[in-house]
């Protein structure tokens, strides 16, 4: 599976990774190199297999629907490029 | 003091022959003096490490403690540790200093552990060299111009060149295995679900655990009691009575199986690594277990599979670095979407990126169910190859890696060659069982390492094998040239 420049811009834009113009074509040739390594799971049979998402196939635990976290805002806050109020700050988005 | 086991050391705390003090002041100097070669740390906790190592004293002092005791160890720079820097081996992370510690440093601090620092890794441990680290690669402390493996890289290094007596680390793919593997050490990833992902920063949940690394198994055993547990804050992590590990590695291997699978000794593997295993099986042979051949009959499919699947869930793991809430974030964004990709184009490194974009393609609308779906399908083929092996054996015996350690930039063009490095390992992840890696001898001066798998939750049978196989052989003892 080879990938062109276009869709490597495509992908990138999907997980918001701004990548340098020069840096293009690496990433097409090292994603082309990878994808067409994984390519060979095509050829495997696996009619009637589930998939396997869990090595141990568990059940969710649920917990029982009470308050166990207290309020750390600031403390969590102390670390945030920026805050204000309370609040993240972050560029305009409504104008 | 650099010399000895945490077995060792425990003993002399014990006795009174030196101090907690004395023993991290003597870690904190081989450190300061020859870390400079190796870049295993990237941060070291002086401040902090002096006064845990003063309560450790007291703690003894008043006949109290534990095994652990006063002991230095350093831990990844993965697990969060409040008040010290946790970077994942990141731009994107270098600023972060965790709010809270992770379940394991938690619980290694309860046992009196003393943290001296947080040690070099792949960033976001997605690497088998330590080359992808925003700190610049870690050194092998056996060969300078060698990496260490990855991505547990800095632990391995650290262990191997006695700078501290234990590290923890995570295993992926084979990240705190291989490691060990090439710098001569010993290490063990537990059971998926028996150590607990808490403050563990996420690569690829389903496959990330976190395990100890030491130059002796007995000292693994003891580390790994004290990680091991249950801890509702991660929720796979599975609620078990934990054993008491130390208390079985002498049993005999009388009766034992032990197998051998046909694919692990094919042409991938150097032949020098080769006979290096071969020796070791006549060890354990010697040592009363049976052998035989055993077949892991898709296991050339587990290197794809892992390409598939640690992608997808690292791209989304790793979605939450938005330079929002913690992290770096890019100068001046013109709009919030130039803020998000800005902040992660220039926080994340080349091949975290890569894996972002392989995983964000193969999870798209028209290709979920070529890539993604079928390598889950292909994942339980796997595992069911591990289930039916174990109907036959209790332990199966390879190499940890087809190498020993390659030079620094040899594998940095070609993303698969890295990713072939890890052929051995990376199929217990996929299974979630338990595996050791202990030092087998060198090859041409660089250590090799013979890996030992087990079935679910029976890292005892594990460090029962590695502890006997030992006291029989003295590679896990030789010291690197240079830091004797």
């Amino acid at each position: 599976m080879s990938l062109g420049p276009s869709q490597v811009r495509e992908i990138a834009h999907l997980a918001r990774l701004a990548i340098d113009r020069n840096d293009i074509p690496a990433y097409v040739e090292n994603l082309s190199r990878i994808l067409d390594f994984v390519e060979q799971l095509g050829s495997v049979a696996t009619e009637g297999t589930a998939p396997l998402a869990h090595p141990l196939e568990m059940p969710q635990r649920l917990r029982a629907d009470v308050v166990e976290e207290e309020d750390q805002r600031e403390l969590f806050q102390s670390i945030a490029p920026a805050t204000q109020d309370g609040l993240y700050l972050v560029p305009k988005v409504i104008e | 003091m650099h010399k000895k086991t945490i077995a060792q050391l425990a003993a002399g705390l014990r006795s009174g022959d030196f101090t907690s003090i004395e023993l991290t002041q003597a870690c904190l100097e081989r450190i300061r003096r020859l870390d400079s070669k190796l870049n295993a740390f990237i941060t070291v906790s002086e401040e902090q490490a002096l006064a845990a190592a003063q309560t450790a004293d007291s703690t003894r002092a008043a006949g109290r403690g534990g095994a652990l005791t006063g002991i230095p160890i350093a831990h990844k720079d993965i697990f969060c540790t409040q008040g010290v820097k946790t970077s994942c081996g990141s731009r994107m992370l270098d600023n972060f200093i965790a709010p809270y510690d992770a379940h394991v440093v938690e619980r290694l601090k309860a046992a009196g552990a003393v943290m001296v620092g947080k040690t070099n890794m792949d960033e976001f441990a997605m690497g088998s060299s330590n080359e992808t680290s925003f700190f610049g690669p870690v050194h092998n402390p056996w060969v300078d111009t060698a990496v260490p493996g990855g991505s547990s890289g800095g632990s391995a290094a650290a262990v191997a060149a006695r700078l501290v007596p234990a590290a923890t680390g995570t295993d992926t793919g084979g990240s705190i295995r291989q490691p060990a593997a090439l710098c001569g050490i010993s290490g063990l990833k537990p059971t998926y679900g028996r150590v607990s992902r808490y403050g563990m920063i996420a690569f690829a949940s389903s496959l990330d655990q976190g395990g100890p690394m030491a130059r002796t198994v007995e000292d693994l055993a003891w580390l790994l009691e004290v990680m091991a547990g249950f801890d509702p804050r991660d929720s796979t992590c599975v609620e078990r009575p934990v054993p008491r590990y130390a208390a079985g590695i002498d049993a005999p291997l009388t009766g034992l199986t032990i197998g051998l699978p046909k694919e692990y000794f094919g042409a991938g593997l150097s032949p020098a690594v080769g006979d290096l295993i071969q020796a070791a099986i006549e060890v354990v042979r010697r040592l009363g277990a049976q052998i035989k051949e055993i077949s892991l009959p898709n296991s050339h499919l587990a290197v794809p599979v892992y390409y598939v699947i640690a992608p997808a869930e690292a791209s989304s793991n790793l979605s939450r670095y938005d330079g929002v809430r913690y992290g770096y974030r890019c100068i001046q964004p013109r709009d919030l979407e130039d803020m998000y990709e800005r902040t992660r184009g220039e926080g994340f490194g080349a091949e975290v990126k890569r894996r972002i974009m392989v995983g964000t393609y193969v999870l798209s609308a028209g290709y979920y169910d070529a890539y993604y779906l079928k390598a889950q399908q292909v994942r339980r083929m796997i595992r069911d190859d591990f289930i039916r092996a174990f109907e036959e054996v209790d332990v199966i015996l390879g190499p940890t890696a087809p190498t020993a350690a390659f030079d620094l930039g040899e594998k940095t063009s070609d993303p698969v060659q890295m990713y072939l490095s890890d052929i051995y390992t990376i199929a217990v992840n996929l299974a979630g069982l338990p595996a050791l890696s202990i030092p087998a001898g060198f090859a041409a001066g660089r250590p090799v390492g013979l890996q030992l798998i087990s079935n679910f939750f029976a890292e005892e049978r594990l460090l029962n094998v590695g502890h006997r196989y030992q006291q029989e052989t003295d590679w896990h003892a030789r010291i690197p040239p240079g830091y004797e």
